[in-house]
């Protein structure tokens, strides 16, 4: 048996004995009694537990990750760097960010301080943030009750991209090797980390009880809230098989282990419709966690990735010991949390065919709280407009509408074979109704839901009547880009 | 700051917050970061999953069965007595026999790790048989289920006004709760002492009531019983009183084990057994002139104060005392009642009362400006308080030192209001889909516990022979900067630099009876007390530095204490060390207590006549917002803040509370939602559900300023009090909001919109709106075709 082995505030620790389902946070606090550290909600939605990791698997180097404790696993950090707010003061000096933060009067009680701070800790090492309101992204899964953000904001914005040539830094251009494979077992709970697809299929077979994790930012949930206990968990992360990224004439793929925030990124140029859902996705903690494949396996209803996949014709590449299999993203969602996969198979990529020159494309999530909220409803929608202005053909997809996302099929057949213009949508608009029966629930009402999903249509096409997609501008009022005279 | 030249004292002068390097670098120790003495044991409560009901049998024996698991207390297991709460005794601290909402506490589990604990909470087996609750406000009216007497403040003759009014206006409003949202969840760890006594380290803003409390629960002497507060992982209101409940669960539990119990709540758990603030829902009539004016006013407020009594009494009372805000109306009579409901019993929360209060006559002064096609601003302004008559508030407190009309001036010409208004207006014609709006907002609060023998607090200042100090007070550090407050007035006083100055934790066992750290006025309070035992200390060490200056002891007075030395005026310093060391060796003692009671304050609840406030803080806010018409989102523009805190003792500090407590008003406004299910069952009791604001929320162009120039006569070194008077603020951006809906619509239409101004409420306004001008264009139409002669 082999220990988790990891390397805290680089200290290597060594733990033999705890569950499997142990959470990171529960780990730093109880067992090492490392209490910098908070627990806030134990639900990945507050921030006081952030910790940051140095990521040695994604696209670009190594790099700082901040990250939930409270929703890591911790055989999953087995191998790597971790960095927590006692870690960042060195020879009495503070790092930086504490400086910046504390010279700024951005704590009061102080309570979500050591999670603000370890954000920003990735901020300063980040070298994309060049816009303010990319800060903002960067800090929005850090709660504050207190100070109102603006001295936070201010601290933040100072020493994003700082990236100080310091132990830090050294630390992460050193060639850390990737994390190794994992084989634990503590307290009858089993947890794999392969690294090749050999091994993983290997595991599967010996094990008909695993289940599969990636980032566990909604796995995590049923450890933390639901107190579920997992006999053999299998974790796709260290898989590079999962991480590729191509992007071809004819098309993109992209690997279903990527995690939410490489994809913005890579998106942001390669397929701007995706990454325009993934800036409200969820925190920056979340998106370095949470994978494409991920969001897609969950099948939840509200997962805000599906319908953009739905509205640009993508499929699921399945992959199993025989081989892979195309799921159209249309036939993926078999029900509530119910997927086409069988056993024995993985998500190893998703295909995105090349979005044809005549399309109009837009992107929506509506929710209680901009950012770090679960949708409403969210909406992606493609059309193709003929040299004639004839629409030629239609994909209105849906989430937060129906057990799971889905395409508005009459809403469609009502587009198709219409001119591209106001009344085609409004007189489309009401067939929501017929297309989907919504629920009332605390994010919103059924009324609501009907309501905002006719109107992301009207919306949609006010948005690209004169422009085929809109990204987003830094501050919306709005998920949707309607163009106002300033 | 100029090295050559340091500030003579560190009053009003920037500074750190004197926990902020131990925030950022996570040392700073809270009551779940504390190290545990060695057998320590955690203990959690079992909540009803009902919301009223009778306990028919409870079993506590898969519990037990459970390793790790060391006992269950129940009702019967409580030495002293079972019945606490904050002013009357209603609340059973474990169910005894009944249960009056979904959550409570029926048992305590103790266990020696958490998770033994939590799977011991799921194992004990509780058979209650459900009786209907009382979920709402409409329908504990209708069954007259009420939890204390009803407030009614009145003047003049309301029915006279209304009859000579130009414009009368009805309504029904009502706002929602929120969840205090305190980063840190409620703590308390207990360790028993010698002969039977305990010692606890609770997250509470009031240690004297805990330690009562938990006296009370063990039919213990309160000497029996010492609190200590290390700090607050914020608290807002919801330590106030309800931190006693664990206290007490801790208590118990080490005094059955004889070992140190510790209770730390997660999330879902607060959320779902802890008060909130109190939903309101109010009947209103107002009477304008035809100038304005609002000259009569008729208000019924009914309280959702939950299950039971807790605050919700002077809760009520500050709701009334606020119904007026900065105006002044001739002829009122409010109405205050509370209803007793099976929720969790509802608290204090910053404002304490006087935000729902503040919420009725503004919906009433924007519904007249809507119907007028008036600028809110101007309504606002045409009313305010002013030189006598019309400076009587309705229970007959003069509001002396006004800064209404200043602040009104300064800040709508500093926000440029106007000329934005008009350029909104503009935009607004011109935009379809996304339309905006400005809105402006007074506020007057009242400073002092309306309690008035609440106001009072102690210090105990200890010097020691090598000049250093340790500084006590009554009051307790949740991050509003307290104690950074204090040791800059310990420092003052003594002349000593703020290194000198340690602010220790606070403690029963250094100062007792003290007054809950609330009502914003743990600095006038504790500011006072501690300036009264500094100079004690100072005066008598006055003649020994006169002895070391060689100084003749007639003019010991002219000395001076000054960063870190006293001085003669002639010439010659000594050390404030030196000095110390000379008081040791002359027997003089360095150590006292300091006392403060605000003078003058007073209040008859029966005639609803008094002085309950000691003076007035005011502010005003200009916020504007843009709106989506399509989903009913909308995003914070602007925020101008003038704010009057009177001469500030650290200006840092209070700037940020100024910033914080409006975002968290444009919260409990605009997103935060309290749910509960049919069943009485909390829907929102984590973040994922629950939404308070975000990094993105606060608009990135936030200017606050603190009011030059103002210092108030009769308080700490001119400063005023500030935690709660700028929350209020906030409901500038509920008239901004107002504005943009209106223009969805025809001009001369009042909007519908009540708080939490979610996506939802205001999609729903909008679209009432755009349906009311849509019936009047068919109305118009219809009318045309009717009149022949067009």
């Amino acid at each position: 048996m082999e220990p988790v082995r990891f390397w805290l505030n680089g200290a290597l620790v060594e733990e033999h004995d705890a569950s499997p389902t142990t959470t990171l946070l529960d780990y730093l606090r109880r067992t090492l009694r490392q209490t910098g550290t908070k627990e806030g909600c134990a639900e990945g939605d507050c921030g006081a537990c952030t910790v940051a990791v140095l990521d040695t698997e994604g696209p670009s180097s190594a790099r700082w990750r901040s990250v939930n404790a409270c929703l890591v696993l911790l055989p999953m950090v087995h191998g790597r760097h971790l960095v927590t707010v006692e870690g960042l003061r060195r020879d009495g000096v503070y790092h930086p960010v504490q400086d910046a933060l504390a010279r700024a009067m951005g704590s009061q009680c102080g309570y979500c301080t050591p999670g603000v701070v370890m954000s920003m800790f990735e901020a300063c090492y980040r070298d994309d943030l060049d816009e303010d309101w990319q800060v903002d992204d960067q800090m929005c899964g850090n709660l504050c009750r207190c100070t109102g953000y603006r001295p936070i904001r201010e601290a933040a914005q100072a020493i994003a991209g700082l990236a100080p040539d310091d132990h830090f830094a050294r630390l992460a251009a050193s060639q850390v090797p990737p994390a190794p494979a994992l084989s634990y077992e503590a307290h009858g709970q089993r947890f794999f980390a392969p690294r090749s697809l050999e091994a993983l299929f290997d595991i599967l077979d010996a094990h008909p009880d695993h289940r599969l994790v990636t980032g566990a930012t909604d796995l995590g949930l049923d450890v933390t809230k639901r107190r579920k206990r997992f006999p053999c968990l299998v974790s796709l992360e260290n898989l590079s098989d999962l991480r590729i990224i191509e992007a071809r004439t004819d098309g993109l793929t992209l690997g279903a282990g990527l995690t939410l925030a490489d994809l913005e990124l890579v998106t942001r140029r390669l397929l701007p419709p995706l990454s325009r859902m993934l800036r409200y996705f969820g925190a920056r903690q979340i998106k370095n966690r949470a994978t494409l494949g991920g969001n897609l396996a969950n099948a939840s209803p509200i997962g805000d990735t599906a319908p953009v996949l739905l509205a640009l014709d993508a499929s699921v590449i399945a992959r199993s010991r025989q081989g892979e299999r195309v799921i159209p993203v249309d036939a993926f969602f078999e029900g509530y949390r119910k997927t086409a996969l069988r056993p024995g198979e993985i998500i190893a990529r998703v295909d995105f065919p090349s979005t044809p020159t005549d399309a109009r494309v837009g992107v929506y999530k509506v929710s209680k709280r901009r950012e770090l909220d679960i949708s409403a409803v969210c909406a992606a929608m493609r059309v193709r407009v003929g040299d004639d202005g004839v629409i030629t053909e239609a994909r209105i997809a849906y989430g937060g509408m129906a057990a799971t996302p889905s395409r508005a099929h009459r809403v469609e057949a009502l587009l198709v074979g219409r001119p591209f213009e106001a009344v085609t949508f409004e007189a489309a608009a009401p067939a929501i109704a017929d297309d989907f029966q919504p629920i009332d629930d605390h994010r919103g009402s059924a009324w609501y839901r009907r309501t905002v999903a006719q109107n992301l249509l009207r919306g949609f096409f006010e948005e690209t009547r004169s422009a085929r997609f809109r990204p987003l501008p830094e501050a919306p009022s709005s998920t949707v880009q309607v163009e106002v005279a300033s | 700051m100029n090295a050559e030249h340091p500030p003579r004292s560190p009053l009003h002068q920037p500074a750190l917050h004197d926990s902020g390097y131990k925030h950022t670098s996570g040392e700073a120790l809270y009551v779940d970061d504390l190290p545990l003495p060695p057998g320590t044991l955690h203990a959690l409560p079992v909540g009803s999953n009902v919301a009223r009901g009778r306990i028919t049998a409870c079993d506590a024996s898969a519990a037990l069965a459970i390793p790790g698991v060391r006992a269950v207390l129940f009702a019967r297991d409580i030495p002293g007595d079972n019945l606490i709460g904050p002013i009357v005794h209603d609340e059973p601290l474990l169910a005894d026999g009944e249960v009056f909402y979904c959550g409570q506490a029926i048992a305590v589990v103790i266990a020696d790790d958490i998770e033994a604990c939590r799977d011991g909470v799921q194992a004990v087996r509780v058979d209650i048989e459900p009786l209907e609750p009382i979920l709402d406000i409409e329908t504990a009216i209708e069954r007259e289920s009420w939890l204390v007497d009803p407030h009614v403040i009145a003047r003049g003759d309301v029915r006279h006004g209304m009859a000579h009014a130009a414009t009368i206006l009805r309504g029904e409003t009502r706002n929602g709760a929120q969840d205090h949202f305190y980063l840190e969840t409620h703590a308390t760890l207990a360790l028993p002492e010698e002969d039977g006594c305990v010692r606890l380290y609770s997250s509470t803003q009031h240690p004297t009531e805990v330690q009562k409390l938990v006296a009370h629960v063990l039919g213990l002497g309160s000497n029996q019983v010492v609190c200590e507060v290390p700090r607050m992982g914020g608290a807002f209101g919801g330590k106030e009183s309800q931190a006693s409940n664990y206290a007490c669960m801790a208590a118990l539990g080490a005094i059955h084990t004889g070992r140190p119990v510790k209770v730390w709540l997660d999330r879902d758990t607060d959320m779902a057994q802890t008060g909130k603030r109190h939903p309101f829902w109010t009947r209103y009539e107002a009477g304008f002139d035809n100038d304005g004016r609002l000259i009569a006013l008729d208000v019924h407020i009914y309280a959702d104060g939950g299950w039971s009594i807790d605050l919700t009494g002077p809760i009520l009372d500050r709701a009334l005392f606020h119904l007026d805000n900065a105006y002044f109306i001739e002829a009122l009579r409010f109405e205050g009642r509370a209803c007793r409901t099976n929720l969790p019993s509802n608290t204090a929360f910053r404002g304490f009362g006087g935000p729902q209060g503040m919420l009725v006559v503004e919906e009433a002064l924007n519904r007249y400006a809507e119907q007028m096609e008036l600028d809110p601003a101007d309504v606002r302004r045409l009313n305010y308080y002013g030189a006598a008559p019309r400076d009587l508030t309705p229970y007959g407190q003069q509001v002396t030192d006004n800064r209404l009309e200043r602040i009104h001036t300064e800040l709508l010409t500093s926000a440029d209001y106007l000329a934005r208004r008009d350029a909104i207006e503009r935009f607004n014609a011109g935009s379809r889909f996304v339309k905006r709006g400005i809105g402006f907002q007074p506020v007057k609060f009242g400073i002092s516990f309306t309690k008035s023998i609440l106001n009072q607090a102690g210090a105990l200042m200890l010097v020691y022979a090598d000049g250093t100090v340790q500084l006590n007070h009554g009051g307790t550090e949740m991050g509003q900067g307290l104690h950074t407050k204090m040791m800059a007035v310990a420092a003052h006083e003594l002349g000593v630099p703020l290194a000198s100055v340690r602010a220790m934790p606070t403690s029963t066992e250094k100062v007792p009876n003290t007054s809950a750290t609330a009502a914003s006025s743990g600095a006038d309070l504790n500011g006072q007390a501690v300036k009264a035992a500094c100079e004690e200390i100072r005066e008598r060490m006055r003649p020994v530095a006169a002895r070391l200056l060689d100084v003749p002891a007639a003019d010991a007075a002219t000395l001076h204490f000054e960063g870190g030395y006293v001085s003669a005026p002639a010439g010659g310093r000594v050390t404030f060390a030196e000095v110390a060391t000379a008081c040791w060796a002359e027997r003089v003692s360095l150590s006292a207590t300091g006392f403060y009671r605000t003078p003058g304050v007073h209040y008859d609840a029966q005639a609803g006549r008094g002085r309950p406030f000691y003076y007035y803080a005011y502010g005003g806010a200009v916020t504007e917002v843009e709106v989506s018409g399509l989903t009913g989102e909308h995003r914070l523009l602007r925020a101008d803040i003038l704010h009057d805190v009177g001469a500030s003792l650290v200006p840092g500090i209070d700037l940020g509370q100024v910033e914080g407590g409006f975002v968290q008003g444009l919260g409990w406004l605009t997103m935060e939602e309290v749910l509960f299910d049919a069943n009485g069952r909390g829907l929102t009791t984590g973040p994922s559900t629950y939404k308070v604001p975000a990094v993105g929320d606060v608009p990135s162009d936030f200017r606050v300023s603190l009011l030059e120039r103002a210092p108030q006569p009769g308080v700490i070194h001119g400063s005023k009090a500030v935690g709660e008077p700028p929350l209020m603020l906030a409901i500038s951006v509920v008239t901004a909001l107002r504005h943009a809906i209106a223009a969805f619509g025809r001009p001369g239409y009042e909007v519908q919109l009540a708080p939490p101004c979610t996506p939802e409420a205001i999609l729903r306004a909008i679209v009432s709106q755009r349906d009311r001008a849509l019936t009047h264009a068919v109305g118009l139409a219809r009318k045309v075709a009717a009149s022949p002669e067009l």
